[in-house]
Formats: structure tokens, C-alpha cells, sequence
């Protein structure tokens, strides 16, 4: 007997159990609307169920720490001395033929890195002095240093990063792979976003955690650090969880009634639905409820420091929603867009995630969680090796400009070789000319690590299937474990 | 002669059968739109329209009956919400159901499409495809505070059934049209729809090259239903599109320019008229003075900046400031962000008197910062530019509009090799695909030609394409499913003949979109019952036969308006620039630099139409119930349903203050009992009576409620109810809770 014939038969207390299991349990297919769009029925009536990749995976959550704006890798990650000698010069024009990007002009000069660098771990990967911590995480982190990008904008710059075109409308990374996944987790949203900012929000805004044409049960729903954590989720004003109940209730019988009258296939959905509306309402407020966690683990992410509770908050609870089945967790602070100033504006960026984001490695890794969680972390593109000439070049107050050609990102934990460099810049860090690797590698390889192949997992729109990494992209063997 | 005879005859016989195979093989949407003979049925009973001849015809085909007609209420409910996107009112269900003429129902029809939230409701169909916003994109995402002239302009068309043909030829070439009307140039505010970058670095050229082939696209999506954007780095996988033609098209727009225009309002043109003279006087005596070295400053300005222009890269500071020119001129006036540049690309002998004021303007507040600053300070002119801005200030400017221009400087038109705009290929000019025309006719080389071209009325794309987004829209889904797509990889039509016959009567019928709408409604199949059949559920599970009506939640809009309406709050104004309801603070805090400052007074309550669209952080309710992303054309909106629609429905503050008013409405009725009152409740918010089972339900939910606010007098005292009904403020808390739970009702939020 399927939940439509039980409905009919009026056998309301059996539905109900398995109503408030949850979309999971009771979203038969029978029950749910068909819409006809997609030939995966089941996919279709239960978005959020299950399911299992194309091949073994070998990292089942994502933490993906979106630094946009675009961090300075040359005073983060990729040091160059033979930069010095070149400082206040004009670039060798040989690093220039063939370019036309509007933004790097050709009239811009060398600019050394006033940082310094040092060597970490055993395996003696350079870090400059503004990353004290994650330094410290060395020999468990992957460092790319040859990573390319199209488009020398941020938001179109992001748009890629995040959903694999530079166009508006192409879900993000996370709603393909909600999709592809589905969620553990009965109480919460599959893909979850959190923001922190050192003054501005994130340039894209929502468009880069959309779920484009994927259906929008897949897009990212944010949770916010100010008022409630997701959008109404506090009741009105004198509605205490026993009216809240009280009203579930009676929706839930009317609609029912409603039901048993019309058929419609969407009341049964409708009716799951409120249900984890309302467990959302105690499940989110516990995630960010951190009164139980030791005053170690407190420390480790920073908490009890103005400066990085905001990004250490945002860390500690990835972890929690991790641990609760959130397949994806995308972290974006803002801005790391250094054109000026970039000695201070670096700082205080790094000031407010070093600490956290190691705290984060650290503590997945001492719970077992690193081995099955990946951490991505990095921005939309690079910064110049020049000074920036737009705006401040005046003494002491320089900065770099956009830079799409090579930049670096962090890799660490599920399926990711660890303890390594992989592929290498020009001696000004101008061009990569060891292994390089294209966004797409890098989305197609993540893709990877979940046990999808990035070539298959697609979407029928517009009479075409798409898929993240449009038309290009190639696992990049050399990251994997 | 023989021989030769003999030749033409085996030659025109073989053309014939080329020409046949050639007819066999075209592509179904292809073909040219033929009148069909109107299907025999045997079921007489079921026809009242045409319409219904071809569908039960196809149910007859695959022995299954057609449902019966929905009951009175439904239908007027069904028709208010589809017609003018709101809900009947109490008093509206009265008036059909005690009207028993046989046209009661058409009469119903012609009330609504005479209503004027008709063009309301239907000009937000039309914004989801040209993904209207009040924002320009992009990390600025400047204001764009004169977009909702455009809009305007979509509800006033739709009311006064403005022609598809000449909605369409305004739209795209409105500013083209021999004695051009300031509404026919506002028509063109659809191609401004288009996102518009100007954070600082941005390449003009490479987000001008972006507009264009958005502009291609849309027309690509909207008229042709193709694809088009497929083509632009590579000829098309599957239809016959090459990049060729792909530049084709976007050279009918590469030849436009963005530019705002004066479009006073009622009452404005004839106080700038009175105030221009003196305007004019005031200015010119101002500028008199230094007027010969200010233009010869002016020009050696405009020669550096040209020369940057043309020769990027040598002098980055000129570099600077002819990218500045291109990103702030116009910023958060929604203006042209081009049109400096191309004013000072023309030479000044041939500068209209409006464009030289303009580009003087700029040059002095922004130019003189570049110059020796001797000369400059030496002519006074920042006080100059003070003075005429003081001047200007004190104008009654007319209200302006985002419109389209011919470009003011031709451009060559090149193929972008692989898509990127710098890899110039082959030089093209304006043409339409040549699989898609008729070669004894002229091919379009303008816009203008380009939108008659379209709706000549023997395109077979243009009529098909638009009645099936139409069909969507009253069914639930098109009769070709994949509406944005009548390429080759798109859905066949389910009913082909009959999405035929719509497409030629409604180029019969002179394009009128109501008389289109009148049609289908009036149609039995429209009319059918929506429940849910058994017989169905294993033979044609997503009713692509309709066999039956379908059950289609409401869209974010509607159920704004609809809680709006039900309670009592939904102000009724019509038009106007667009209003910030109430959101979380933390919603704009998202993205880059926007702020939310809510509307007051009865802006609080205006139709969702009017809801200021930010594109970096689109209004939550909105995101929530599948408004479209304003960053792309959506041909057919999602109806997801998730626990942030209910989050919201029960908690928003804004749907409850709704259930506190619908509670104060009801209380305040001249009703004696419970049982009255949870009547005209349901009334007012489903249009319908409640079934005993319902009431049952309802009165034990009273009873439990109180009972709650009896234990816990200080929740009750959180409600405020004496806000809302100042003589039994339990009661009043307790209804409250009701009115929320109708308000959250499936039913209330789904169109049957």
C-alpha cells in the first residue's frame, strides 16, 4: 500500500509517522509532483534523498572558504625574490606578448613583496609572516600555485569560481553537488553559505551560491550571523513553540483534508515541508549554539577575540553542520581587494581568518573529520606582480591589481595529497609555467574527490545537458591521494 | 528541341523532389504555420471552443474522457488569479454566483480583462523574460531609478491590448518608427535590461560586447524560441545556426546605443517649458565669459582622451580617464554608461546642443582635474561648474527614460573568433538566419526591418513561440514543454495541430493578446475540474493530454498580493516608480554596498510588481517562492516548494502583521458567532464556504488556542491584541492565529 492509498483511506496516524520522518521517508513518488522536466523520477520527487556518486568517493562533505575579492598570492604563498632586483622597474616586455587584458597595463611597475617568507612543515612549504597559523597546518595542506582564470573582474571572476561560468544563471559548485548528493540531514538545508566581511559584503552576491537551472530546492541558503540564522526562523511575537504547533497542526489536517478532496500531489510535500520548517526552527539556533564546546575548542577558532569570533564563528559552525550531514559548506569573507594600501588591508584580513580557518584544519583533523572533509580555500584570481596604477602608488600605500593569469589556492583533507606544491610561477609570478591548472581542473578535480565524473554529472536545459565545468576541465591526477 | 524539353522535365523533377524531401525533413517548428481543419469528435457535450475540438479529440484518440467543469467558485477564483493575478473578493463570488445567465461567465472574463490590474499581472510575465531590474548588476549595482518607466509602459500596453506586432516592433525599434512617439522610445527600455558594469577596471568594450549578446539572446529566447547564444563561440551543435548568423543578429544591435531620454509625466513638460528660456539665459551668460578658452581647453581634453582611446596602453593616466568617463557618467541615474564616450568620439560640429552641454558638464567637474591646473584656476571654472550646477538644480526637470538609440558612430560589425570579443574575425552586417527566411524577400538590414521581419505574420517561429508561453501560463506547461527551446533538441508539441490553429487565429485576430486570453479561457478544457484522477495518475501522470485542469502554486507575487488582499493591506494604486516593502536588514547586507530602507505609509502594501529589484540581493520573499534570478531571461518560473516557504508564510513579520489585520477585519464584522466568522473567513481568503470537516477542525483550533493563551497570558500579551480588536483581547489573540493559518493554507497559496 503506497502513502496515496493510505491517504485515501483516510489511515491519517500512519502517513503522519511517516510524514514527520521527513522529507526522506515520505516523499514517494506517488506523493510528489512529476513534473516531466527530468527522467529521474526519483531524484525528482525526493531532492534532498541520498544518493551515491559515480564512483567510491573519497571526501563525503566540502568546507569551501571563498576568500573573494582575490588574496595576494604573491604576499601570501608564492614568494619571489629574484623580484627585488626588479623592483621600481618596468616588467620585462617578454612577460607581456600576447596579452590584451584590459586591466594589466604594460605601464605599471615591479613591486617586491614586503613580506617575509619562511619555510614550514616537513615538507617546507612557504608561507609569509601573515599567515602564522595556517602556516602551522603545513604538512596537511595542498598549495596550487598555478591556477588560471578568464576574466580579470570580480564578479565575473567569481562567477566562475563559483559556478563554472562567467555568465549569470549557472548553478553554483554546491548546488551540484547537493544535486548530485542529496542530504544527510533531515533538519537543515543541503548547502548552507556564510559571510563574514572586514567592511564590504561579497561582490556577487547571491547570484554565486543560485542554483541557475538546477532546481531551487538546490540553492545555497545562507545563514546569516545577524538576526535570525535563517530568514525567519523566530516566531512572530507571542507565538511560543506550543502555538506553533498548535498551528502546524491544524495546517496539517486541513491540508490533509484538502487533499483527500483534490489529489493534489504537492500538499503531501507541502505538509513535510512545515515539518522541517519546524524542525529547522530548533535544529539551526543549536548549531550556533556554542555553550558546549570546551574552551579549547573555543580557542582554537578564536571565539573569545574580536577580531576573528566573526570568520571563527563561521568556521566552528561548518564544522557542526558537517558533523549534522550538510553535505556543503561555503564560507565567503570579503574583500581581500588590496588595490591600495595593501600592507594594512592585508593584514587585517589575515588577522581575522588565519587563526580560524587552522583552528578549522586542526580540529576536523583531531575528530576524525578531515579524511572525509575537503577544504578548498581561495579566491577569484590573483594580484599583480606590479603595482597597482590606478589609484595607490604613492610610498608605503601600494597595492596590486587584478591578476587572472596565476594565482594560488589551498587544498586540504578528503582525498587530497597533502604536504605538497603543485605547479610553479615565472620568477616575477607573472605566468605559471609548471602544471597548470584552469578553474575547471580545479572544479572538475573537486568533483572528483565527491566520486563524481565532472563530465557526468549534468542537467538537461535548453536542449543540452550542462554540467559545472562547461566545456573544458581535466582531474588534475597530480592533487589526488 | 526534344532533348531539351525533355531536361527541364527531369530537372523540374528532380528540384520537385528535393523541394519534397527538403518540406519532409524541415524541422516541425519550421514549417509555416497552417491553418488546421478543426478535428471531429464524438463527445459533442464536451466542445465549447475549438480549442476543445483538438484536445478531445487527442483524449478520444487515447480513450479517456475529459473532466467536468470546475465548480463556480473555482472558475472565479481560477480566472481572477490568471487574469489579474488576484484573488476574487467576497462580494465578486457573490455577483457570478447568483448571476445565472448563460453568459455569466464570459461576462466574468470581460470584467477582468477590463480590470486594470490586468496589465499589472501580465507585465510581470513579460519582465521575467527580459529579467527586469531597478539595479544595474555587477559588483556596483548602481540604481537604476527611472526602470519602472519600461514597466509602466508594459502595464499600460497590456491594458490597452496593444497589438503583438506592434508590442514587439516598439519594443525593439520604437526610437526607429518614422515620427517616433516618447512612448514608443520608452518601448525600447526592454533592451535596457540588460546589466551594466561599472566597477572600476571594468573593460567597456568587453561589457558593451556583454549587452549586445544578451540583447541577441533575448531575442533569441522570446521571438524565436531558439538557442541562439549557443552559436556565439562556435556554430550551433544542433540547429542550424551558424556563428555567422549568430553575429548577424547581434549586429542589428551593435548598431544601437544606450541612452535616457526626457519622458515628462503628466503636468511636467509645461513647467520645463516655462522654465527653459530663463534656464537657457541664465547658462549661457554664465558660460559667455571664458566661453572661447574654456572650448579650446575643453577640446585638447577630448583630443588626449581620444588618443587614449585609440591607442590604450601608452599613457595609462589617459587610460584612467577614459575608462572613468565610460563607468561613472550617468551612475545611479541609470543613463547610457557609453554615451560620454561616444559624444566625445563625435566631432563637436556635429553635437546635438543637448550633448554639448552635457559633455561640457562633465568636463567640468571631472576633466579640469587632469589639465595644468593653472589654467583651470585661472578661468574660474570650478566655480563655474558650481554655479551651473546651482542652476540646474533649480529646473523642473522632466522625469527621464531608459531608451535605445542608433548608434551615434557607426561600428563594423566583426565575428568574435571563438567567442572572444578580441579576436576579431570577418566583418558582418545586420541579417536574420538565412534558414529561417524567405529569400524572395528582402532581407531586414535595421531593427525596424528586423521587428516587422518578425511579425510579418508569416514567421513561423514569432506566433507559435509566444501562444505556447501563453498556453504555459494558463495550464501550467506549454504545449511544447521546453518553451524557451523550438530548436531541434527541444520538446515536439504534445498537440501540434491545435498550437497551429492558435498561432494563425491569433495572426487572424490582429495579434490581440485579450482576445487570445478571452479564447482560452473561455475553453472547456480550461474550464475543467483540477482534482486529481485515478485513472490518470498511471496513463498520463504530468497531464500532458489535459484531461484534466492542473493545480499551479501561486507565483511569489501572487501570494504577496493575495495575503495583501485577503487582510485588507493591499494598497490598489497602479503605477508609479518602485517601493521598498519590509525585509531583514541582513538580506542587502549580502552583497557588496546596498542598503534597504523601507518604504512608509501605503508603499508598505503595494502589489509585488512594485518591489524594488536589486540584482546583487533580490527581495527575499521572492528568492524564496522562485522569483526569477534578474540576471538572466526566464521563460518559465520554477514552483518549488521548501521549509523556507514555510519559515516565511508562518513567521515573516510581514505575512503576520497580514493575519493581524485579516483577524481585525474579521472581528470587526458584524457577526455574532465563531461559526459566521470562520465562514467569512475562509470566504475572503479561498472563496469558498467551509465543509463541516474544515469548520470542526477550525472551532477545535479555537478552543486549544485559548486555551494556550490561558495558560500563558504573557504570550498573549506579546501578540498586542488589542491592536487588534480592543474588546476581548484574548479573542482577538486567538483569532490571530487563525487568520495566520488560512493565510498558510496550501489551497490559499495554490490556484486549482
Amino acid at each position: 500500500m503506497n502513502d496515496q492509498e493510505l491517504l485515501m483511506r483516510g489511515q491519517r496516524r500512519l502517513f503522519l509517522t511517516r510524514a514527520a520522518g521527513g522529507l526522506g521517508t515520505i516523499a514517494l513518488s506517488q506523493l510528489l509532483s512529476h513534473d516531466g522536466l527530468t527522467a529521474d523520477v526519483k531524484r525528482r520527487t525526493e531532492p534532498f534523498a541520498p544518493r551515491e556518486p559515480h564512483f567510491s568517493p573519497r571526501a563525503k562533505n566540502v568546507i569551501f572558504i571563498f576568500m573573494a575579492g582575490a588574496p595576494s598570492q604573491l604576499d601570501l604563498f608564492d614568494p619571489k625574490p629574484a623580484m627585488e632586483k626588479l623592483h621600481g622597474e618596468a616588467v620585462p616586455a617578454s612577460f607581456l606578448e600576447g596579452l590584451s587584458d584590459g586591466l594589466i597595463r604594460g605601464s605599471a611597475t615591479v613591486f617586491a613583496s614586503p613580506r617575509k617568507f619562511q619555510k614550514f612543515g616537513d615538507c617546507g612549504m612557504e608561507f609569509s609572516d601573515y599567515l602564522p597559523n595556517l602556516s602551522r597546518c603545513a604538512d596537511d595542506i595542498c598549495m596550487v600555485r598555478s591556477l588560471s582564470t578568464d576574466v580579470a573582474n570580480h564578479h565575473p571572476a567569481q562567477l566562475i569560481m563559483n559556478c563554472g561560468s562567467t555568465m549569470w544563471g549557472h548553478p553554483s559548485l554546491g548546488s551540484w553537488v547537493t544535486y548530485g548528493l542529496g542530504s544527510e540531514s533531515q533538519n537543515m538545508p543541503g548547502f548552507v553559505v556564510m559571510l563574514s566581511n572586514s567592511g564590504h559584503g561579497v561582490d556577487g552576491g547571491a547570484s554565486l551560491w543560485g542554483s541557475g537551472f538546477l532546481p531551487s530546492i538546490y540553492r545555497g541558503v545562507t545563514f546569516r550571523s545577524r538576526g535570525d540564522a535563517i530568514l525567519h526562523l523566530t516566531n512572530p511575537p507571542g507565538v511560543r513553540r506550543s502555538t506553533q504547533r498548535l498551528r502546524l497542526d491544524v495546517l496539517r489536517d486541513l491540508n490533509q483534508l484538502r487533499f483527500q478532496r483534490t489529489g493534489d500531489r504537492e500538499i503531501a510535500s507541502r505538509i513535510a515541508n512545515y515539518e522541517m520548517g519546524f524542525r529547522m526552527q530548533d535544529a539551526a539556533p543549536e548549531i550556533l549554539d556554542f555553550s558546549r564546546e570546551t574552551t579549547t575548542t573555543r580557542t582554537l577558532y578564536g571565539l573569545d577575540h574580536e577580531r576573528t569570533r566573526w570568520f571563527g564563528s563561521n568556521c566552528l559552525s561548518a564544522r557542526r553542520l558537517i558533523e549534522r550531514g550538510v553535505r556543503f559548506v561555503q564560507l565567503y569573507h570579503t574583500t581581500w581587494d588590496d588595490h591600495s594600501n595593501l600592507n594594512t588591508g592585508l593584514k587585517t584580513n589575515c588577522e581575522m581568518t588565519d587563526l580560524p580557518a587552522a583552528g578549522l584544519i586542526q580540529d576536523l583533523k583531531q575528530r576524525g573529520l578531515l579524511e572525509d572533509t575537503l577544504i578548498i580555500w581561495g579566491g577569484e584570481f590573483g594580484r599583480t606582480p606590479m603595482n597597482e596604477v590606478r589609484r595607490g602608488n604613492s610610498r608605503g600605500r601600494e597595492g596590486r591589481d587584478h591578476h587572472p593569469f596565476a594565482f594560488t589556492t589551498l587544498l586540504c583533507g578528503g582525498g587530497i595529497k597533502r604536504g605538497q606544491v603543485v605547479g610553479a610561477t615565472d620568477e616575477i609570478g607573472y605566468h605559471v609555467i609548471r602544471d597548470p591548472i584552469h578553474v575547471h581542473d580545479l572544479q572538475a578535480t573537486i568533483l572528483h574527490c565527491l566520486g563524481f565524473d565532472h563530465q557526468r554529472l549534468t542537467y538537461r536545459h535548453q536542449g543540452r545537458d550542462f554540467r559545472l565545468t562547461d566545456v573544458g576541465g581535466e582531474v588534475v591526477t597530480q592533487l589526488l591521494a | 528541341m526534344w532533348y531539351y524539353r525533355g531536361n527541364v522535365v527531369a530537372v523540374l523533377g528532380a528540384l520537385w523532389t528535393v523541394a519534397a524531401v527538403a518540406g519532409e525533413t524541415q524541422h516541425w517548428a519550421l514549417r509555416r504555420v497552417i491553418r488546421p481543419e478543426l478535428p471531429a469528435v464524438r463527445n459533442r457535450a464536451a466542445i465549447r471552443s475549438p480549442i476543445d475540438r483538438f484536445v478531445v479529440g487527442r483524449l478520444e484518440a487515447e480513450g479517456i474522457g475529459p473532466s467536468s467543469s470546475a465548480d463556480r467558485t473555482t472558475l472565479l477564483r481560477r480566472i481572477s488569479l490568471d487574469l489579474i493575478g488576484l484573488p476574487p473578493s467576497a462580494r465578486e463570488v457573490d455577483t457570478f454566483l447568483r448571476d445565472e445567465s448563460p453568459d455569466a461567465y464570459d461576462r466574468q472574463v470581460d470584467r477582468l480583462l477590463s480590470n486594470p490590474h490586468y496589465g499589472e499581472h501580465w507585465a510581470r510575465g513579460w519582465l521575467d523574460l527580459c529579467h527586469y531590474a531597478d539595479s544595474d548588476g555587477y559588483l556596483t549595482d548602481q540604481s537604476r531609478p527611472v526602470a519602472w518607466r519600461f514597466r509602466q509602459w508594459l502595464v499600460t500596453a497590456f491594458n490597452s491590448d496593444k497589438p503583438y506586432d506592434a508590442f514587439t516592433i516598439e519594443q525593439l525599434a520604437g526610437d526607429l518608427l518614422p515620427k517616433a512617439t516618447v512612448e514608443q522610445r520608452i518601448a525600447t527600455g526592454f533592451l535596457r535590461q540588460t546589466l551594466s558594469n561599472r566597477e572600476g577596471g571594468a573593460d567597456l568594450e568587453e561589457f558593451r560586447v556583454a549587452q549586445i549578446v544578451d540583447r541577441t539572446e533575448l531575442l533569441g529566447t522570446i521571438w524565436l524560441g531558439l538557442t541562439v547564444g549557443c552559436a556565439r563561440c562556435h556554430d550551433h551543435k544542433y540547429d542550424p545556426l551558424s556563428q555567422r548568423d549568430f553575429f548577424s543578429l547581434f549586429a542589428f544591435f551593435d548598431q544601437a546605443d544606450e541612452i535616457n531620454i526626457d519622458a515628462p509625466l503628466p503636468g511636467e513638460l509645461g513647467k520645463f517649458l516655462e522654465a527653459q528660456p530663463q534656464y537657457d539665459r541664465q547658462r549661457r551668460a554664465l558660460i559667455g565669459p571664458v566661453e572661447s578658452r574654456l572650448t579650446e581647453f575643453q577640446h585638447r581634453w577630448e583630443a588626449k582622451l581620444l588618443y587614449a582611446a585609440q591607442h590604450p596602453g601608452e599613457d595609462h593616466v589617459w587610460d584612467r580617464h577614459w575608462e572613468v568617463l565610460g563607468l561613472v557618467w550617468g551612475g545611479n541615474l541609470g543613463e547610457g554608461q557609453l554615451e560620454g564616450c561616444e559624444i566625445v568620439k563625435r566631432d563637436h560640429t556635429q553635437r546635438s546642443p543637448n550633448q554639448h552641454d552635457r559633455i561640457l558638464d562633465y568636463f567640468l567637474r571631472h576633466g579640469t582635474l587632469v589639465d595644468p591646473p593653472a589654467e583651470s584656476e585661472s578661468l574660474n571654472l570650478k566655480q563655474l561648474s558650481e554655479k551651473l550646477e546651482k542652476l540646474s538644480g533649480e529646473v523642473p526637470w522632466p522625469t527621464r527614460a531608459m531608451a535605445i538609440r542608433a548608434a551615434l558612430n557607426p561600428r563594423q560589425t566583426r565575428i568574435h573568433e571563438r567567442g572572444d570579443w578580441r579576436a576579431p574575425g570577418d566583418a558582418v552586417a545586420p541579417n536574420v538566419p538565412r534558414y529561417l527566411t524567405d529569400r524572395s524577400r528582402p532581407a531586414p538590414r535595421d531593427r525596424l526591418a528586423l521587428a516587422r521581419w518578425l511579425v510579418s505574420g508569416e514567421h513561423p517561429l514569432t506566433s507559435r513561440v509566444a501562444v505556447n508561453r501563453i498556453w504555459q501560463t494558463f495550464f501550467g506547461r506549454g504545449l511544447v514543454l521546453t518553451s524557451d527551446d523550438f530548436g531541434t533538441r527541444g520538446n515536439r508539441p504534445s498537440h501540434p495541430l491545435l498550437l497551429d490553429w492558435l498561432a494563425h487565429e491569433w495572426v487572424r485576430c490582429q495579434w490581440s493578446t485579450k482576445a487570445l486570453h478571452r479564447r482560452l479561457v473561455g475553453s472547456a478544457t480550461y474550464r475543467q475540474a483540477s482534482e486529481a484522477r485515478r485513472d490518470l495518475a498511471a496513463l498520463d501522470p504530468d497531464n500532458v493530454l489535459l484531461a484534466r485542469q492542473a493545480n499551479l502554486r501561486l507565483t511569489a507575487e501572487q501570494i504577496r498580493d493575495a495575503t495583501l488582499a485577503a487582510s485588507g493591506l493591499l494598497s490598489s494604486r497602479i503605477g508609479g516608480p518602485a517601493v521598498r516593502p519590509p525585509q531583514p536588514p541582513s538580506v542587502s547586507e549580502e552583497s557588496y554596498g546596498n542598503e534597504w530602507k523601507p518604504s512608509t505609509g501605503e508603499d508598505r502594501y503595494r502589489r509585488a510588481l512594485y518591489t524594488w529589484i536589486q540584482r546583487t540581493s533580490p527581495f527575499a520573499q521572492g528568492v524564496t517562492f522562485d522569483a526569477p534570478s534578474p540576471g538572466k531571461s526566464c521563460v518559465r518560473r520554477e514552483r518549488s516548494n521548501t521549509p523556507l516557504q514555510a519559515l516565511t508564510l508562518l513567521n515573516d513579520p510581514v505575512f503576520f502583521e497580514a493575519a493581524r489585520s485579516l483577524a481585525g477585519r474579521l472581528l470587526r464584522a458584524p457577526l455574532t458567532s465563531d461559526d459566521a466568522r470562520i465562514e467569512l473567513a475562509f470566504r475572503w481568503c479561498l472563496a469558498r464556504s467551509p465543509e463541516d470537516s474544515e469548520r470542526t477542525r477550525l472551532e477545535a483550533y479555537l478552543r486549544d488556542q485559548t486555551a494556550v493563551f490561558e495558560t500563558d497570558p504573557g504570550a498573549m500579551r506579546q501578540m498586542q491584541p488589542l491592536a487588534v480588536d480592543g474588546r476581548n483581547p484574548k479573542r482577538a489573540a486567538v483569532w490571530v492565529g487563525l487568520a495566520s493559518v488560512l493565510l498558510n493554507l496550501h489551497e490559499f497559496i495554490t490556484r486549482d
